[in-house]
């Protein structure tokens, strides 16, 4: 029941699957690598999230699986999605506005040296010599989403609570870094104009702008906000492009 | 017999190489964060193999903790490069060298 793709399908069919995504894989890769647009970027992350699914389910990991597709298809490249949308960077970076072009050689060839190291190693033929079966085996009866319960609530209860305080705290972190602080932003602005509302401001730069005006419309942006306060519910304009 | 579990091992150090390779050549802060996603799969799919491999459940353990740990991860990292953003305009890494030595 642990290889329950496997075998259902046979040797040729679970060849078949293998190919299949590792090209999704592999091409998904190259994808976000490659591709100029964060969001097609992004669309390649998913391309990239299915292939290793489908190896996953090639392995009899199936409900990582179906948590892989839920989790990082469903919330995190959709999470990635609405920053770019937020943001307002989804169009093409130009190529020629990288400061540290020629590192770029040298970052590939890095990257090429530590893939050529994990190939060679790939040549001793004994990938895994370790103790097996140190928690539980992965081939007795009963499905990989029974014996996954069984270990994580058991020998890994520990991990596994750690792991919720993990996510309470990246909640309350989250909410703490992208919460508009009135005391951290609105040092200047309250010397200069007291009766600004510490409500929701607009983004002092809105990203079609060049680099250079970030720090000059700062005054300007909080008289025009405190002249119009109706225009702070509207969306910002970096937003809508 | 099915695949043999070093095809795996293998397909998961190239994506991890072409992950590491994005991370370094993009200058954009949240495509350098989907290379990050890049790798810690690949890094998944070797436990997932070693798990296989190993016959033990520890290894499909270990992917279900990197699962929780990475949205976490993710849900940080986008809000301090929203907090970024929100300070300066179209950021990129090479833009955010305040704390260089």
């Amino acid at each position: 029941m642990t290889n329950l793709a496997t075998t259902q399908l046979g040797i040729g069919s679970a060849w078949a699957v293998y190919a299949v995504g590792a090209l999704f894989v592999v091409g998904g890769a190259f994808g976000v690598v490659l591709q100029r647009n964060p969001v097609h970027c992004a669309l390649s992350l998913v391309v990239t999230i299915f292939g290793i699914a489908l190896l996953f389910i090639n392995q009899g990991a199936n409900f990582l699986a179906a948590v892989q597709i839920i989790v990082y298809g469903g919330a995190i490249v959709i999470l990635f999605l609405f920053v770019i949308m937020l943001l307002g960077v989804d169009r093409k970076e130009p190529r020629v506005q990288q400061k540290l072009r020629s590192l770029t050689p040298v970052a590939i060839v890095v990257s090429l040296v530590a893939l050529v190291e994990l190939l060679v190693l790939s040549r001793v033929h004994y990938w895994a010599n370790g103790a097996t079966s140190t928690t539980e085996s992965l081939s007795g009866p009963g499905s990989d989403v029974q014996k996954l319960g069984q270990t994580i609530f058991t020998g890994y209860l520990l991990p596994f609570e750690m792991t919720s305080a993990l996510l309470v705290i990246a909640v309350v972190a989250a909410v703490v870094l992208v919460r508009r602080s009135t005391q951290v932003q609105g040092t200047s602005p309250r010397k200069a104009a007291p009766a600004a509302r510490p409500g929701p401001r607009l983004p002092e730069g809105t990203p079609g702008k060049p680099a250079g005006l970030e720090q000059a419309p700062q005054p300007q942006s909080t008289g025009a906000k405190a002249a119009e306060p109706a225009a702070e519910s509207e969306q910002p304009t970096g937003a809508a492009r | 017999m099915s695949v043999p579990g070093a095809w795996y091992l293998v397909l998961a150090a190239c994506l991890f190489g072409i992950g590491a390779t994005g991370l370094f050549v993009r200058r954009n802060i949240l495509v350098m964060y989907m290379c990050i996603e890049l790798m810690l799969n690949a890094v998944n799919l070797t436990f997932v193999t070693f798990s296989r491999m190993l016959n033990d459940i520890g290894g499909e353990d270990t992917v279900f903790f990197v699962l929780v740990v990475a949205a976490a991860e993710v849900v940080v990292g986008l809000g301090i490069i929203v907090a970024i953003y929100r300070r300066r305009s179209g950021a990129t890494a090479d833009d955010i060298s305040s704390l260089k030595g």
